[in-house]
């Protein structure tokens, strides 16, 4: 059962969509994880998938900037074909400089952050501008600076990561893919790693992101945050998109049971859906999570 | 037992032999480095033609014993039309032995270090060279150099089987003078000693290496702002 798979209309807007996936299928070893997923993101849309552990939402959001290889199918990046597909009934695979000048404008920004840990937060930040761009350093400095400011860490520009708190840690990580000027954001959980008072610096940058344009792709289990900034949610189970819309819709009147019985669950561990999602164990003390006032 | 006399006239020609064993021993070992990194990346390959010779490579080095190798060099090649000096041969066993091994202390060295730190610099379109030579090189150098540091103070001592091809390294020297004069004694032991003022400073220094590092990786921890 699959519903309103369709995108939406989106503006009026005739141009290409930046990402297309075309009936993408990716198996591991035989474990199906993506079966026949198709989806577009146009320009500054903000995309928010949800759905249950193991629905194939990371592998989904890995295969876009290819940390994962697909199967069959195709993937389209502004209109072109890359990484893998046929081309006048041959199979072509892109070269790895190819592949790493289209990774160059994806920004990914993982649930374990992943900074570099032997580079300062500034370092973080400009090692691709200045290795993979060929920035000059002063300028890769500055421009450093300045994205560090957007995430609220110019302070702590001189600082390893592991002297950071992990949103912090998690902020630099934006700001590393956010120096790389790119054209789409891939935000795979990068809230469910931190402590619950630290999670709102995190989800202020990635709205004020979303505020400014940015086209993102959002994996997540923040049902707040989908529903306030998502242009389209997208419900994932078992590696299929079973529904999508807008989040009024999809938070409101899903079609699918499945939806249904995935937001029931969510929303029942949760209490409603303006407290932020508790981590992993459940504090079972039925206080509803009012306290937003954290620090 | 030990004259003075002994001791001076022994001298020169032992500190002579410690002089080729110093000279075979870094020669090999600074080969060994650069061979046993680019083994060791080979042998972690995605193209099976350089990941297929390097593994084959290290097993064959590894499962024979390096005064074969050094035998081979010197007295089997010759038969194939390669004859090398006993010097040549010294350092070229040495150097192919030690590869093997540092190339297995590299490759652990690098699989060391989190997947995650290969998706984070490929996410923001780093090649892999790139990525070697920028994040992984440099994390996983920490965790490779207590091993190198050990292979660097026992190739001093290894390589005193390169007197077996007759190289007139320290501990040739010692053999020839202590079958010229019969003083097993006084030779052997001023041999050790010699041997020791060797090895005791490089593993000194290797302590001071290890200790540098342990400080770099321990940044200054700054005062929490804001
Ligand atoms: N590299 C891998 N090798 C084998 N199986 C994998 C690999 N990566 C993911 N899987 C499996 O694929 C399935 C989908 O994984 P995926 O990480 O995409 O799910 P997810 O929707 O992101 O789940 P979660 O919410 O737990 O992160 C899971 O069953 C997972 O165990
Ligand atoms: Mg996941």
């Amino acid at each position: 059962m699959v519903f309103a798979v369709e995108a939406p209309a989106v503006l009026g807007n005739e141009a290409e969509p930046i990402i297309r996936l075309d009936r993408i299928w990716k198996s591991f070893g035989r474990l199906e994880v993506l079966t026949d997923v198709s989806l577009t993101v146009q320009k500054g849309e903000v995309v928010c998938i949800i759905g249950p552990s193991g629905a194939g939402k990371s592998t989904l959001l890995r295969c876009i900037n290819h940390l994962e290889s697909i199967d069959s199918g195709s993937i389209h990046f502004e209109g072109r074909p890359v990484y893998r597909y046929i081309r006048a009934g041959r199979a072509v695979t892109d070269s790895d400089k190819r592949i790493e000048a289209i990774r160059a404008q994806i920004g990914m920004v993982f649930q374990s952050f992943n900074l570099f840990p032997h580079l300062t937060v500034l370092g973080n930040v400009t090692e691709a501008p200045v290795h993979v761009l060929n920035e000059p350093a002063g300028q890769a400095d500055e421009r450093g600076m300045a994205v560090l400011r957007k995430v609220g860490l110019a302070g702590k520009a001189g600082a390893y990561p592991h002297q950071l708190s992990g949103g912090q840690q998690q902020r630099v990580a934006i700001a590393r893919a956010l120096a790389m000027n790119p054209k789409v954001m891939l935000f795979d959980e990068a809230t469910s790693a931190l402590d619950p008072e630290l999670v709102g610096d995190v989800l202020r940058v990635m709205r004020q992101l979303a505020s400014e344009g940015m086209t993102m792709v959002v994996v997540t289990h923040e049902m707040d945050f989908a529903r306030d900034v998502a242009d389209r949610v997208i419900f994932m189970d078992q590696g299929a998109i079973v529904e999508q819309g807008p989040p009024h819709i999809v938070f409101t009147a899903p079609r699918s049971p499945r939806t249904q019985q995935f937001l029931h669950s969510i929303l029942n561990r949760n209490g409603n859906l303006d407290g932020s999602l508790p981590p992993e164990p459940i504090d079972n003390s039925g206080q509803a999570t009012t306290g937003g006032h954290h620090e | 037992m030990f004259s003075l006399d002994d001791m001076i006239q022994f001298l020169p020609s032992l500190l002579q032999g410690a002089v080729l064993t110093i000279t075979v021993s870094l020669l090999a070992f600074c080969l060994a480095l650069a061979c046993g990194l680019a083994t060791g990346i080979a042998r972690m390959s995605r193209l099976w033609p350089l990941r297929v010779p390097a593994a084959v490579y290290i097993q064959f080095i590894r499962g024979t014993p390096l005064l074969l190798q050094l035998f081979f060099i010197y007295y089997v090649l010759p038969y194939v039309g390669i004859v090398l000096s006993p010097f040549v041969s010294g350092v070229l066993g040495l150097t192919l032995n030690y590869t093997a091994y540092m190339a297995e202390v590299f490759r652990s060295g690098i699989q060391a270090i989190p997947k995650g730190q290969w998706e984070a610099g490929a996410s923001v379109g780093m090649s892999r060279r790139l990525m070697l030579r920028r994040i992984i090189l440099p994390q996983a150098i920490r965790i490779i150099i207590p091993s190198i540091g050990n292979f660097f103070v026992s190739i001093f001592k290894d390589s005193a089987l390169v007197s077996v091809i007759t190289m007139r390294d320290l501990m040739f020297s010692g053999q020839l003078l202590a079958s010229a004069t019969y003083k097993h004694f006084e030779i052997f032991t001023m041999v050790a000693a010699i041997y020791f003022l060797i090895s005791y400073p490089s593993a000194k220094f290797v302590e001071w290496v290890e200790m540098r590092l342990d400080v770099a990786r321990r940044p200054v921890v700054l005062g929490i702002r804001t």
